[in-house]
């Protein structure tokens, strides 16, 4: 014991005996003494900064696009395409051509599109459904969504991020196997005039404004695809569960559209609207097939994005 | 010199400072109550009052709720009744005024330390981009971290995790510090680094309020305490006020025991009990000196005579019981 402590019992025995119990903090209060020096920056409104919500943006990205899971499924995706368009080259070499294969083989634009029907069924959700569904729950099962709010982030501020960042993410794995399937068709095929479905001609430059049509259109699927995995990720700590859960729906939904009996339910099925795509094949383009897609993805966007709001909103952050 | 030294030698009913409202309440609460679905009530009508300035220990056995209303106050859990307010603000505009450790330490552990903060710091709307750079490098040098701010998280030891949470708990210029044990984990050597860093922001006026089970630490660092106890508060006020309820006694050694223990009588001291040469009473605010005159007048040989003053720990052992076990 110091002789401090010492003293400071002499003196606090000279005090009444109190039992112990609730003792009102304001009776010593030494506070006034201990004003913060500054007492100016006190009560002063911190202000927001203008770029607040683009850095957060940002910084998710920057999170989201240097992970080396993320980066190693976009190189994954990227490989399809040009698996798919090697083997279609030897097969096309082989024996007579016919079907999808002299479409393919005619000309070199016609492997992003079939390389979209190969991919937009499940791979492409899947990779999608990785990162949207990891969104919420990877940081809370991480801890750092306690950090994140504390910071603070803003619940809608943070939802609305991550939700921006997912369609990011879905433009960029749909770009992905675009530009890889381009590239793949124009080294293999003979470049040209494309022949669409409907057996009419475009022009090549034509042809490759129908596939950033298509592209703006399976990234908006995707990203409709990525508001329900963002919702499924408002519910758990634990992201393979959200994004097991994605990845269950969406094969549930083609099991389904698979039976026919249950025909009247298949149109408002997400996946049934993702290969809405090959309405750029005909010619006009498809543009009511096209705006019922977008209204699908929309109704599903505003939909789960309501879901994930009011859960998250509300939820209680015990991790 | 302790602050607790400078609380015990105030003047004695000094008058309280003018006002009562949160305007001087760095966090007040009133009936706060966390019941958890399942029917667990973690917290129970809390009543809690920390002065601005001070450094405020927050203490309970495992289990008590200390963490929960944490959460509480930064938003992260919404209370079940009652309320509760921080630096007298709405919530978003108080918590960029706020730096918190809420149960040990979290961060992406793929990224650099420096890279992990600037991650938070982009959190904060009032935090500026523009400046991040120079105020992450203050914060990792506050903690002595600097040397390791490039290295993974994955590859921090639990000391140099725990720093960082401290040193993203200083990113900005704080009026309130919120310390869900801070020093776990932590070497010797990282504890006191801690409790001179704590002492060292309350002495520019941040309030800290630091909640922990190391009893000895929250006497050396704080200034008050609340108690809790299975989600209620079982005593709050500054330590001396905690402390003063109680008895401190006198110990004298001795080969003179029943001599010394008739002295003590003789003197009026309450509760004279002897074991062996050691002779214990209550000292009820008597000058030790006069006592030891008493004794040798007597013609006891004192070998020694010391004032025994209760411990936060005692007073904590009291209000929360010996048992080992957890609450709730
Ligand atoms: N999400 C939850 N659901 C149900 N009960 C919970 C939850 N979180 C905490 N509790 C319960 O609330 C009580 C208080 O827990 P809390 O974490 O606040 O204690 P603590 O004082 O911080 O303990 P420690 O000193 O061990 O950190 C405990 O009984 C705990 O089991
Ligand atoms: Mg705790």
């Amino acid at each position: 014991m110091s002789t401090a402590d010492a003293t400071a019992g002499a003196t606090a025995g000279t005090r009444a005996r109190r039992t112990p119990g609730l003792v009102p903090v304001k009776e010593t209060l030494r506070s006034a003494e201990r004003r913060p020096r500054h007492p100016a920056e006190r009560g002063t409104p911190a202000a927001r900064s203008p770029w607040s919500f683009w850095r957060l943006l940002r910084s998710e990205l920057g999170l989201t696009f240097r992970r080396p899971r993320n980066l190693l499924m976009l190189a994954a995706l990227g490989v399809v395409p040009v698996v798919i368009g090697v083997a279609l080259r030897v097969v096309a070499g082989e024996d007579g051509m016919g079907g999808i294969i002299e479409d393919v083989a005619g000309n070199s634009l016609m492997l992003t599109f079939v390389s979209f029907s190969f991919l937009v069924l499940l791979l492409m959700p899947v990779v999608v459904s990785v990162v949207a569904g990891d969104s919420i729950a990877g940081e809370a099962g991480a801890g750092t969504l306690r950090y994140l709010l504390a910071a603070p982030a803003g619940r809608t501020r943070l939802l609305a991020v991550k939700y921006l960042n997912a369609v990011v993410f879905a433009y960029a794995v749909t770009a992905v196997v675009a530009l890889s399937a381009l590239a793949t068709g124009l080294a293999l095929f003979p470049a040209g005039d494309v022949t669409l479905l409907s057996g009419t001609t475009i022009s090549m430059g034509e042809g490759l404004l129908r596939i950033v049509i298509a592209v703006g259109y399976v990234g908006a699927g995707m990203a409709a695809l990525a508001a329900v995995a963002l919702a499924l990720s408002t519910f758990t700590e634990v992201s393979i569960g959200a994004i097991a859960a994605t990845i269950v729906l969406i094969i549930v939904c083609q099991v389904l559209r698979a039976i026919p009996e249950l025909g009247e339910i298949t149109p408002y099925l997400l996946p049934t609207r993702f290969t809405n795509f090959d309405a750029v094949l005909r010619d006009p383009v498809d543009t009511a097939a096209l705006g019922e897609g977008l209204l699908a993805f929309g109704a599903y966007i505003v939909l789960f994005g309501s879901i994930a709001w009011a859960r998250f909103s509300g939820k209680d952050i015990t991790s | 010199m302790t602050a607790v030294t400078q609380e015990a030698g105030a003047p004695l009913g000094a008058a309280p400072p003018p006002g009562d409202g949160s305007g001087e309440s760095a966090i007040v609460t009133r009936g706060l109550t966390k019941r958890f679905r399942g029917g667990q009530v973690a917290v129970d009508a809390l009543d809690l009052a920390v002065p601005r300035g001070s450094v405020f220990g927050f203490l309970g056995p495992n289990g008590s709720g200390k963490t929960t209303t944490i959460r509480m106050l930064l938003g992260l859990v919404a209370p079940t009744a009652g309320d509760y307010s921080v630096l007298g603000l709405p919530l978003a505009q108080a918590l960029p005024r706020v730096g918190a450790v809420v149960e040990g330490p979290a961060f992406y552990p793929y990224l650099s330390g420096e890279a992990n903060l600037r991650r938070f710091d982009a959190a904060d709307p009032t935090a500026r981009g523009a400046t991040a750079g120079r105020r992450i490098a203050e914060a990792l040098e506050r903690v002595g971290l600097s040397a390791a701010a490039g290295k993974r998280y994955r590859n921090y030891s639990l000391g140099m995790r725990q720093r960082l949470a401290i040193a993203a708990a200083l990113l900005g210029p704080r009026e309130l510090l919120i310390l869900d044990e801070p020093t776990n984990g932590l070497d010797p050597q990282g504890t006191r680094e801690v409790r001179s860093l704590v002492k060292e922001i309350a002495a520019d006026g941040t309030t800290v309020f630091v909640s922990s089970h190391l009893l000895a630490e929250v006497e050396q660092m704080c200034t008050h305490a609340a108690i809790m106890r299975t989600g209620r508060l079982v005593a709050q006020g500054t330590i001396a006020s905690l402390r003063s309820g109680l008895v401190v006694r006198v110990r004298v050694e001795t080969p003179d025991a029943d001599d010394a223990a008739r002295v003590l009588g003789a003197l009026g001291l309450a509760d004279v009990r002897r074991s062996g040469a050691e002779v214990t009473a209550e000292l009820d605010g008597r000058a030790p000196e006069q006592i030891n005159a008493a004794l040798v007048g007597e013609g006891v040989a004192v070998r020694g005579l010391a004032v025994i003053r209760p411990s936060l720990e005692d007073v904590f052992v009291g209000l929360t019981g010996e048992g080992f076990d957890v609450d709730g």
